[in-house]
């Protein structure tokens, strides 16, 4: 509550409440008798000094589980201008202060932390009007509250006398400065001290240095040698945008301490940090006006990444949780500072915000008419406010379960920052009301509600219309600690790893070992190229499968089991699908009247992998827009007067049936697949299942198949590795490992592509193009990238002999083009055998 | 019993007793102590049930027990766990326990203090949950007598008052048009909760009865605004309940699970979400509110959505009233082995009811038998083992037949349902579940189903029209059902896969929409008596005493341990070898898998824990004569 008899000069009344509080008759805003014998009462009740004591031993590692304040912002009949005071919530958590016993040498005030330019003390900077130089141009700078951490709330310090100044200095690690010999105000309720907190953090600014920063942090003309927020204080001199951002990673780094204040008391710790950076704001560049101060906007703090995860110790503790916003309030205009003239005499009156509520002032000082006081809502501030409902993310749900969801508010410039469907990681201060109980029952309702204030947002996923998008921006970038790297490389030290993660692939999927090496590769898929500056535009690194076999040879088993390995994988079937379904169509949103563009499931799975089975059912139209996916990875759009390009970086794993649904072998290959050139062209692999029709395989296959009926699960994953490792292990290797051909290697290709050329101008046979030459070089590159490696001639031989594997080229009897059966039973891992049976045709030629 | 009536009907005093004499907030005692009231199947009877008992004969904050299917999960709900009261008189401060409440209650005079200095803050899930969907009604009939024998009359109402206060309240549900006798039917329901809490103060109960009315008359005007209670089958009646579960139980309960809680009733009326009103009763509008749609679903008036506070929760493997819940007890494996020894006879009769069934036929009797067992009991990679879903094809068109075979399953499973499969059926009905996240909750469609509960599919009303894109998208959504048992809830954003477990027959004329595990081409026998007769003489063979015995029989062996002993694994194997060599192109991976699955089922049936090599000969004769039969369609089948 402020005086509302005051001048409309916000600033004056945000002043240091002890000042005013001697020399302002009571108001008539309080007119209420209590006030000042409340007020006396206050600061006679200081607290039991031993309490606080304990309180600073016992809990300056922890969080006192006992300080579990919350909000009682509508406790019904108590909710009026005074029990801000006499309950006074957030902070003061003995509220049997009025019993304690009193104690002097302590005097008690209350810091107005609405005003962060109330810098310093009330004692040593009491009455100056802005940072560093008073009355310099720097004070151009207006004030704005920070609704986000709720700074409107009164904030009261416990002075610590010159008597007792050796003490706190236990847990100050480097304060220097002649503050120490002053007087410390330490926060009512916590162990933060406001000049310690204000000396460490400005510290901090002008001092860190982070050599390894984060690609997203990085900015234009940065130099990582200088320190980072000193660079990016200059930047807000020189854009105009007065928001600091700091990483609190950064923070621990530098002083673990201050980051503990940070999370446990980020309502008063923040504010702390805000006079710090302005006061060095305005240090070094006094002449540049803002729109406002400084505000500091922590970001990445380590508590609690989960939704899950949250429970009561978290509440008004500073969190990061990521998530999917799902829902956006409209723009809700919240009062800040209401404006309230009197009928009679047209006296005005102004009164802040307090919790929630507004206290219309009851006598007009100026006539002493009682109630004759109306808002005039267009005089009046208002702060801007959003209400933003976060879902659990995807990945982060639990299976079998339904995802929890969070309410957010944003406030002022962070509204309508987000969109839904955007995946952003948020820091906040994590808050709990009580329900609203009806005032007149005796009992309450015992649950509270929660929110986060955002203070920060980071938003995960790029725009998907942007084009730009290069490899490092796009899609999640999974975060592995080092010994998950350690374990990963691990892997690769154990022989055979081709075969082992080949095999990893559907395990209860028997041998068919080629088609999973060709599956494991388009996982890895090859290295981007652009080379968009000769004119070629860039080459695409997705890999695209086709599956082509008689029926009953769980194909489709294998679609789903990588649909369900991959993070963003679409699985669909020719039959039910149609052209929009797969690509985009256009809609009209119930709620805003508007055309919105919904996304197929081409789009859904860029960066992924689109399953389509029964590619043969599919019609021919739907299948021609696949033309363009498959090669240039983007999709046109134009529909309903939207007209766009949208990327579809996703590989294609088809599976399709024989024309005559079942493998005729007196046809060739080209006629038993009967898809046209323009398309075959565009996978890279192109694998036949054929039955081998063989004793040996039989009795394996059926010894496989019935030890699916009865061994448990536990036997079998010994033997494999486990889908999250195989997952990892991808994900890994694609961030990390960029192949690149080698002069060697080059020629390699060059000799392998003449051979196909030669092999697939016989009869009937899949020709091949410089297509292929292409898709020779993305097999290679994913070899290699699986072996976490550059690449290497290897690469380039097992690459050449999966194409040719994967056609059955072995088997060809190249006179007529069909395929020989007799030819193919040839038993899994017997690569030389097949070598031989292939040289064997080569002859032929 | 005055023991007994304590904590039956006060429990909470018994914990808050607890509580007192442990010193502080200990959870395990409560659960430990309430686990050994409950040790015995005849204390547990003791406990009214919430599926059975209407709630207005229930009294408030009393013990009760919900047989349930957790259909969506909201978000985790902070309370407060322990708090102070404040004594107004003479300023003693007690401290009470927050647990299995939803209402911070305290003694007259006393104050709930806010700030306490040992107040604690505590988290508890909440659940939404449904009536078993599906249940049928012998199933429902049998858990009330299970009960009802040795419930305590807890009201002073009359049955035949509260029959009728039940079907006005189902009225309200489903909104007919009798305005006037539903407004009395709530009136009655707020009257009655008048008389069964004298604690609240009248006044309270006023505005209660008067907002409820408005509710009421815009649930008739206005469709939109029947409080949807969710339920993924439509047309089914049954408490709805909003489950709270507390730690012990967290991260063991998954969307779908079968459950029976035990827990403490709480009906407070404050629990509904009305407009604030500051103390002049002007309406407070909060800005910041979710939203009337969100509020309306997450906290429906008590008197229609209870709320349950679970102290014992045990997950059901099965939902039948005749077999103990726990099967692998002592008391459990005594019950299967007493149905065991008469498992032939059973069998047999079973059998021949079946055949009477399905028209005489005898093969199409033993693949019925096998389905009606068969249930996912394993998962690998994305293939789920033990599914066996039947196609039964040439079906007549135009008949009663799927009527009735419905019927018939009806009276013997514990849970089923019947969709008949007409375009309109496909265009308009939501099958799988999708988020509303309006009202932030999860919007059930009928393939949200717990595990277990059979889905019979009638293709035979199946026309000539046209799929809309709802149409085609139900379409997959049980195509998926069938081949891979899980369901993808959509969640705007995101897909999300839920496993399931609905064994699904499907009638059809022809071979269906649907790639089944098992197609059986019907064979009819020659015989005089129509449809209609054959079906009464079931009806006529079916004693209760065999109904009994069937239905218990059908849950014991489809819940029994089996193995495939070395020396059957060879048989096999050589045979599959042999089968291989004679006709490659008859015996593909599929089919084999078919083998195994149905060597199972009918080991099984029989009452075997382990294969014999005869059921491998019996079931490899089975497959071949269900082949023979299949040449017709062979051309267009891919087998």
């Amino acid at each position: 509550m402020s005086s509302p008899g005051s001048t409309p000069d916000s600033r004056r009344s945000k002043r240091g409440r002890s000042s005013e509080q001697g020399s302002e008759p009571p108001s008539p805003a309080s007119s209420k008798a209590a006030t000042p014998s409340q007020r006396s009462k206050r600061s006679d009740a200081t607290p039991r000094r031993s309490a606080r004591k304990t309180n600073k031993d016992g809990d300056v590692t922890s969080p006192p589980s006992q300080r579990r304040k919350v909000d009682d912002q509508p406790t019904g009949p108590l909710a009026g201008p005074l029990d801000a005071m006499v309950s006074s919530p957030i902070l003061f958590s003995s509220p049997g202060a009025a019993d304690t016993s009193k104690t002097g040498g302590l005097n008690t005030s209350e810091i107005d932390l609405s005003s962060p330019l109330h810098y310093g003390t009330p004692s040593s900077r009491a009455g100056l009007g802005t940072p560093g130089r008073p009355g310099t141009p720097g004070g151009g700078t207006p004030i704005r509250v920070r609704s986000d951490i709720r700074s409107t709330r009164k904030i009261r310090t416990v002075n610590l006398g010159t008597s007792e100044a050796g003490e706190p200095s236990r847990m100050t690690s480097e304060i220097t400065s002649d503050t120490l010999a002053g007087p410390q105000l330490v926060i009512w309720g916590t162990d933060v001290v406001v000049s310690h907190c204000r000396e460490k953090f400005s510290q901090f600014v002008s001092r860190f240095i982070d050599p390894e920063i984060e690609e997203d942090e990085a900015f234009d003309g940065i130099d990582v040698n200088e320190p980072l927020y000193l660079q990016r204080l200059d930047e807000v001199a020189i854009i105009g945008e007065p928001f600091l951002n700091f990483n609190c990673d950064h923070l621990h780094q530098f002083d673990a301490d201050l980051y503990r204040q940070l999370i446990n008391y980020p309502q008063e710790v923040i504010p702390t940090f805000d006079m710090a950076v302005n006061e060095l704001f305005f240090d070094r560049n006094p002449d540049v006006n803002l729109p406002h101060q400084i505000q500091v906007r922590p970001y990445n703090c380590e508590k609690t990444k989960n939704m899950r995860a949250l429970n009561p110790e978290d509440i008004d503790q500073l969190i990061t949780v990521r998530g999917m916003v799902i829902r956006n309030s409209t723009l809700i205009p919240e009062m800040r500072e209401a404006f309230f003239s009197c009928y009679v005499c047209h006296n005005t009156a102004t009164v802040e915000i307090d919790r929630g509520r507004i206290t219309e002032p009851t006598l007009c000082v100026n006539c002493n008419t009682n109630h004759s006081f109306a808002l005039v809502h267009n005089r009046s501030q208002f702060t801007d406010k959003q209400m933003i409902k976060l879902q659990e993310s995807p990945e982060d749900m639990p299976a079998g379960q339904t995802p929890h969801t969070v309410i957010l508010y944003a406030h002022s410039d962070l509204v309508d920052k987000v969109q839904p469907g955007d995946r952003i990681t948020v820091t906040g201060i994590y808050r709990a009301t009580p329900m609203r109980a009806n005032p007149r029952q005796r009992n309450v309702k015992s649950v509270y509600k929660t929110h986060i204030d955002v203070v920060h947002y980071r938003k995960v996923d790029t725009d998907r219309l942007k084009l730009e998008g290069d490899e490092a921006v796009d899609g999640r970038v999974v975060q592995l600690s080092p010994e998950r790297i350690e374990y990963l490389k691990s892997l690769k030290e154990s022989g055979d790893l081709y075969t082992r993660l080949a095999k990893a692939i559907a395990p209860s999927i028997y041998e068919n070992d080629d088609i999973k090496k060709g599956i494991l590769l388009q996982l890895f898929a090859g290295t981007r190229k652009d080379f968009a500056k000769s004119g070629r535009g860039k080459f695409r690194s997705e890999m695209n499968i086709l599956l082509c076999g008689d029926p009953g040879t769980s194909k489709s088993q294998l679609l789903q089991y990588v649909y369900k390995l991959v993070p963003r994988g679409q699985y669909t079937s020719g039959k039910g699908s149609s052209a929009v379904g797969l690509t985009a169509y256009v809609t009209k949103d119930p709620e805003t009247r508007q055309l919105v563009l919904q996304t197929g499931a081409l789009v859904l799975s860029d960066n992924g992998v689109c399953c389509i089975d029964e590619f043969d059912k599919m019609n021919d139209s739907t299948r021609s827009i696949l033309h363009e996916v498959m090669e240039q990875q983007t999709m046109s759009i134009a529909k309903a007067g939207i007209i766009c390009q949208l990327n579809a970086r996703t590989s294609i794993l088809a599976a399709a049936n024989p024309v005559e649904s079942q493998w005729n072998k007196n046809k060739t290959i080209i006629e038993n697949i009967q898809l046209p050139h323009t398309l075959l062209s565009r996978f890279d692999l192109i694998f036949l299942i054929l039955d081998p029709q063989d004793e040996v395989f039989d009795r394996r296959l059926a010894n496989h198949l019935v030890s699916l009926y009865y061994k448990t699960e536990r036997d079998t994953e010994d033997e494999y590795l486990n889908m999250a490792d195989l997952r990892d292990y991808i994900a890994y290797a694609k961030q990390n490992i960029h192949p690149k051909i080698s002069e060697a290697a080059g020629q390699t290709f060059i000799q392998e592509y003449v051979e196909m050329r030669k092999v697939g101008s016989g009869r009937g046979q899949i020709s091949a193009y410089p297509r292929q030459l292409e898709s020779l070089i993305r097999l290679a590159e994913a070899h290699a990238k699986m072996r976490l490696s550059e690449q290497e001639l290897e690469d380039v031989r097992e690459a050449r002999r999966l194409h040719r594997e994967a056609l059955k080229q072995a088997a060809v009897d190249p006179t007529t083009g069909k395929i020989d059966i007799s030819i193919l039973t040839t038993g899994p891992g017997e690569g030389s055998c097949n070598m031989c049976v292939y040289s064997c045709v080569c002859c032929q030629f | 019993m005055p023991g007994v009536d304590n904590w039956l009907n006060d429990p909470l005093n018994v914990i808050q007793n607890i509580f007192d004499n442990s010193g502080y907030d200990h959870p395990e005692k409560v659960t430990e102590y309430f686990k050994e009231k409950l040790s015995s199947q005849i204390s547990l009877s003791w406990i009214p049930s919430l599926n059975s008992t209407a709630l207005h004969n229930l009294n408030p904050n009393s013990l009760v027990k919900l047989r349930c299917m957790v259909q969506d999960m909201y978000d985790p709900e902070f309370y407060m766990g322990v708090y102070e009261t404040v004594d107004k008189t003479n300023g003693t401060v007690h401290l009470k326990s927050g647990r299995y409440q939803d209402v911070a209650d305290c003694s007259p005079n006393c104050e709930v203090d806010f700030n306490g200095k040992q107040n604690k803050t505590m988290d508890r899930q909440t659940l939404y949950c449904v009536p078993i969907p599906g249940e049928n009604t012998w199933v429902k009939m049998a858990h009330e007598e299970n009960n009802q024998a040795k419930v305590i009359a807890s009201g002073s109402t009359s049955a035949g008052r509260s029959k009728r206060h039940r079907d006005e309240d189902m009225m309200t549900e489903i909104s007919t048009s009798n305005v006037n006798a539903m407004q009395s039917g709530v009136h009655v329901g707020t009257h009655n909760e008048d008389d069964i809490s004298p604690r609240d103060e009248t006044g309270d109960n006023n505005t209660e009865t008067k907002r409820q009315r408005p509710d009421s008359e815009t649930s008739t005007s206005c469709s939109s605004h029947i409080p949807n209670l969710n339920f993924p089958l439509s047309g089914e009646t049954g408490p709805a309940c909003i489950v709270k579960i507390y730690e012990n139980l967290e991260n063991k309960v998954m969307v779908n699970d079968v459950f029976e809680f035990i827990g403490v009733l709480s009906v407070d009326p404050s629990m509904a979400q009305f407009k604030a009103t500051d103390s002049d009763g002007n309406t407070l509008l909060d800005p910041f509110s979710p939203g009337m749609e969100e509020e309306n679903a997450h906290c429906p008036p008590p008197s229609l959505v209870p709320r349950l506070h679970v102290i014992l929760a045990n997950k059901l493997q099965h939902n039948n009233p005749l077999l103990p819940t726990a099967l692998n007890s002592y008391e459990g494996t005594l019950v299967q082995e007493r149905i065991l020894t008469e498992v032939n006879t059973t069998r047999r009769n079973l059998v021949a009811i079946l055949e009477q069934a399905l028209f005489g036929d005898t093969l199409a009797a033993e693949y019925m038998i096998c389905h009606l067992i068969s249930f996912v009991y394993c998962r690998r990679d994305v293939v789920a083992l033990g599914k066996f879903s039947l196609n039964l094809m040439g079906c007549p068109t135009k008949s009663e037949f799927p009527q009735l075979l419905n019927k018939l399953l009806q009276h013997t499973v514990t849970q089923s349902h019947f969709l008949p499969m007409t375009v309109n059926n496909l265009n308009t009905i939501q099958f799988a579940p999708k988020k509303d996240y309006t009202a932030n909750r999860l919007l059930s469609g009928i393939l949200q189903l717990s595990c277990g509960t059979h889905l019979v599919v009638d293709e035979t009303v199946m026309e000539a029209g046209e799929l809309n894109a709802n149409g085609v998208k139900n379409l997959t959504a049980l195509g998926i059902v069938v081949r891979w048992q899980k369901v993808e809830y959509d969640f705007n954003f995101h897909k999300q896969e839920f496993p399931c477990d609905i064994p699904v027959l499907i009638l059809s004329e022809g071979k269906s929409l649907l790639q089944c595990d098992c197609m059986v081409p019907l064979i009819p026998c020659q015989s005089d008596a129509s449809l209609a007769e054959k079906y009464s003489g079931i009806d006529q063979y079916l004693t209760p005493a065999l109904l009994t015995k069937i239905r218990a029989y059908l849950d014991a062996v489809r819940l029994m341990e089996y193995t495939l002993p070395d020396s059957v694994q060879r048989v096999i194997e050589e045979d599959f070898v042999e089968m291989r060599r004679q006709d490659p192109a008859h015996m593909t991976i599929d089919d084999f898998h078919v083998l195994l699955i149905l060597a199972r089922l009918l080991s099984l049936s029989h009452g075997h824990k382990e294969l014999k090599r005869d059921f491998w000969d019996k079931v490899k004769i089975m497959e071949s004569e269900r082949k023979i039969r299949l040449p017709q369609h062979s051309a267009t089948l891919n087998i």
